[in-house]
């Protein structure tokens, strides 16, 4: 398959824009002086996922991500940035001293795992009708084939809650616990 | 459409996130790395079950365990930051010498 044909679908123009837009903005995640900023952008890179599960036909992940992710997570870093970091303007400090290696290491990392993708799977075409993946058939495996893994993720998603209200809750000083108790 | 066009664009945003792991000093931004890492990992397993197509979708449902996971992994994570920084004045991964001598 040349890049012509390759261009010459109209899905791909969609893939092109999304994917350069979740290049960007990861790229802006981990280079920005701003820390608010660099939450900002993830939601852009979570955003643009959404979209390529959407060219993938994946419904269901797709808007799962949206809620979680857009919808909670970057909420929860937001507040986190606000706890940690009065002053939220830029700051030179946030990066380290080093940074050649890391980039020539991500750089190997990239061209190894891409040269291994490129190998192994050459012109794989993706099968897929292009309808979404009916919900349904989800719903099943999560509840059927996966419903231990299931129950355990649940699980964990508990734990991590009293784990993260245990760690973030303030103990009391002796003098406040006796206050507490002769009252 | 074919596989390689989203695994080459997921190897690329999992390499960024390894970058911003290494480079930031910043704990909050460690986490954000992490999570651009668990992203192109869901991106790669979506990608997966299009070429695929199992009868369970079997490459959506490791997708939705990971974001999952990925969540608890915030939660913790920023409690965790919450602490450090009621006890150090501090987010940078730096200048956590607790448990160095």
């Amino acid at each position: 398959m040349t890049f012509a044909d390759w261009i010459a679908e109209p899905v791909n123009w969609a893939f092109l824009a999304i994917g350069l837009a979740v290049l960007v903005c990861s790229f802006r995640v981990v280079t920005t002086n701003n820390v608010v900023h660099a939450a900002l952008y993830l939601v852009g890179a979570l955003a643009g996922s959404a979209g390529l599960f959407l060219l993938l036909s994946a419904e269901f992940v797709a808007w799962t991500l949206v809620l979680v992710y857009i919808g909670a997570v970057v909420v929860l870093f937001l507040f986190g940035i606000m706890i940690t970091r009065a002053p939220t303007g830029a700051d030179e400090g946030l990066d380290g001293d080093h940074k050649v290696w890391p980039a020539l290491l991500s750089l190997a990392l990239f061209v190894t795992i891409s040269w291994g993708t490129i190998d192994a799977f050459g012109t794989d075409p993706i099968t897929t009708t292009g309808d979404p993946t009916v919900t349904e058939i989800l719903g099943e495996s999560l509840l059927g084939r996966f419903v231990i893994p299931f129950e355990i993720v649940g699980f964990v998603l508990l734990a991590a809650l009293i784990g993260g209200i245990t760690i973030a809750r303030r103990d009391l000083t002796p003098v406040e616990e006796e206050e507490r108790v002769s009252v | 459409m074919i596989a390689n066009q989203f695994l080459v664009l997921a190897a690329a945003l999992f390499s960024l996130g390894v970058y911003g792991l290494l480079v930031r000093r910043n704990i909050v931004l460690i986490l954000l790395s992490v999570e651009l890492m668990l992203n192109a990992v869901n991106i790669n397993l979506v990608a997966f079950e299009a070429v695929l197509n199992t009868p369970q979708a079997l490459g959506q449902v490791f997708a939705i365990f990971v974001i999952t996971i990925a969540a608890a992994e915030v939660g913790v994570g920023l409690a965790i930051v919450l602490l450090i920084f009621r006890n150090r004045r501090s987010a940078n991964v730096d200048e956590l010498n607790l448990m160095r001598w």
